[in-house]
């Protein structure tokens, strides 16, 4: 057996209670998780049980309380070299244009300032934003700054992608749009992809597997589900395939439990 | 005819100029003696005495700038204390700023320091700069450095603390070392506040220049109005003043520009007005 790209290893992350609770405020509990190289696995769970703890874990940018997190067999120390992050709120620096922006990367790592712009061209022309490469986040659309951000974290050519709900803000057509094209692209790359989601059918659209966990505190995973569609896909075509509406009914009766039990808390603590 | 010349968008700098020329307008009327009759004083001439005349105060510019011409080296002088007070509290500022900023031990420390330091009225500094430094330029530059600092600093610290941690964790995910983050996410995001406050930082630097030069000097404008007081002769004191704010303006509109063009990434009202 090959060795998976990322795995989580009984990892558990602990913070600070707000309320004082001396033992803490447990947001994820002993999760094993992993991710072969070429695989695209999502992430569903309710809302705050924990999702981006998780991907900031696999990052490196929060270490677990306990468990271990590897990457290609490596105990993972410091940052996640070998991952790009896309994040779910405004990431792009605002004094950079959109050129700066995804040749940020490539020159931090040294990289010569021609080949950094040559290759940051070819890939905003990739993602459709040839035109606007001398243009400041701020005169983009929100759309187009996701883009821009997924250039970013692609041109660097990382082996692991960490997605967290990077679409969430956008309007529904321009979701399916750059759902399709991260499909496209991860298609003819293959890389592993963590890609943590709220809307299951976004999950089931794009991924090789489906991993449900459970509601916070202490979540855990309670689902794992292998998604047998054909690709290439078209995200919003998919949806209409007889095993799509299967594989959702299966799934969202085990996320439908979490997501009243995560209803039912936040009740309870207002 | 009023459809044509009523205030609006168009007409804005025609009315602005009415509004100065009104002013002055109306000095001349009240102060030229035996123009109107005297309601306020008990004698025709103590008007012009104590608010001086438009017309011989704009004679005394004309002197100054084209006649005898000297006033250039003064206002020569005074301008060198404004910009090197300015670049001298600005780079100290903005390195305190950083450093305290990213080292919240070091902040915490000097904190009541910093603190007292800018409660307290520090023009009174002046005499003792100039005990320091002399009555030359460095005295002056020593009083302006300290208005300045104290706006950059706490603006660059607000800067720095409030920059994006998303932004930051992408920048370290993105292999960005620490010298890489100080250059290319903390020193862009800091500036952007330091610009925000170098309209006030620029101005403090000429009350610094201007007040130094009044409590002690040989050259400057403030020299210039010093030594008018001393004499009673209120219309140079008001023509220096004149030429203070003239100055003063153009030094403005200068930084004005030097932020537009430095700002461009910054998101402008202007930009998605409707037309």
């Amino acid at each position: 057996m090959t060795v998976p790209a990322l795995s989580l290893d009984g990892v558990s992350c602990t913070f600070v209670a707000r309320d004082g609770d001396a033992s803490g405020y447990a947001a994820l509990r002993d999760v094993s998780l992993s991710v072969e190289a070429g695989e695209f696995v999502s992430v569903v769970g309710p809302t705050g049980c924990g999702k981006s703890t998780l991907l900031n874990m696999a990052a490196g940018l929060l270490a677990p309380s306990t468990g271990r997190v590897r990457v290609f067999g490596e105990p993972l120390v410091g940052l996640n070299r070998r991952a790009g992050y896309m994040f779910q709120a405004e990431s792009l620096m605002p004094w950079r244009t959109a050129l700066g922006n995804v040749t940020a990367g490539l020159s931090f790592r040294g990289a010569r300032d021609a080949d950094a712009r040559a290759l940051a061209t070819e890939w905003l022309q990739r993602v459709g934003l040839a035109a606007f490469a001398d243009r400041y986040p701020h005169q983009l659309s929100g759309g187009m700054r996701k883009r821009v951000s997924l250039a970013q974290v692609l041109v660097l050519d990382p082996d692991i992608i960490l997605m967290d709900e990077p679409f969430s803000a956008l309007d529904i057509q321009t979701r399916q749009l750059m759902e399709n094209e991260v499909l496209a692209l991860w298609g003819a790359k293959k890389k592993a992809v963590l890609f943590i989601t709220h809307d299951l059918d976004e999950a089931i659209a794009m991924s090789d597997r489906v991993v449900i966990l459970s509601a916070g505190p202490g979540s855990r995973v309670v689902g794992d589900f292998r998604v047998d569609l054909e690709r290439p896909r078209d995200v919003a075509e998919v949806r209409t395939a007889p095993r799509f509406v299967e594989l959702h009914k299966a799934i969202w009766d085990v996320l439908r439990d979490e997501v009243l039990a995560g209803y039912q808390q936040q009740l309870a603590k207002a | 005819m009023w459809r044509h010349i009523k205030p609006s968008r168009r007409t804005l700098r025609a009315w602005q100029l009415v509004v100065l020329i009104a002013i002055f307008a109306l000095w001349h009327v009240l102060t030229v003696p035996g123009l109107v009759p005297h309601f306020l004083f008990s004698d025709d001439n103590q008007a012009a005495f104590f608010f001086g005349e438009p017309l011989k105060i704009f004679g005394r510019i004309i002197h100054w700038f084209f006649i005898d011409r000297d006033i250039y080296v003064h206002l020569g002088v005074t301008l060198l204390e404004t910009v090197l007070a300015f670049a001298i509290g600005t780079a100290l500022g903005l390195g305190t700023g950083l450093w305290l900023a990213l080292s919240p031990l070091a902040a915490a420390i000097f904190d009541p320091y910093i603190k007292a330091m800018n409660a307290m009225p520090r023009v009174i500094l002046a005499p003792i700069f100039a005990v320091w430094f002399g009555l030359g330029v460095a005295s002056k530059v020593a009083l302006g450095v300290t208005l300045v600092f104290f706006i950059v600093f706490f603006n660059v610290y607000q800067g720095v603390k409030e920059v994006s941690t998303v932004i930051l964790a992408n920048a370290r995910m993105l292999g960005a070392s620490r010298r890489q983050l100080l250059r290319h996410v903390y020193l862009p995001s800091a500036t952007s506040w330091v610009f925000s406050s170098l309209h006030t930082s620029v101005g403090l630097a000429f009350v610094g220049a201007v007040v130094g030069e009044y409590l002690g000097s040989s050259q400057g404008v403030g020299y210039l109005i010093l030594q008018a007081e001393g004499s009673f002769d209120i219309n140079t004191v008001m023509a220096g003043i004149l030429v203070l704010t003239a100055f003063a303006l153009g030094l403005d509109a200068m930084v004005g520009r030097v932020e537009k063009a430095l700002m461009k990434w910054q998101p402008q009202a202007a930009e998605s007005e409707q037309l």
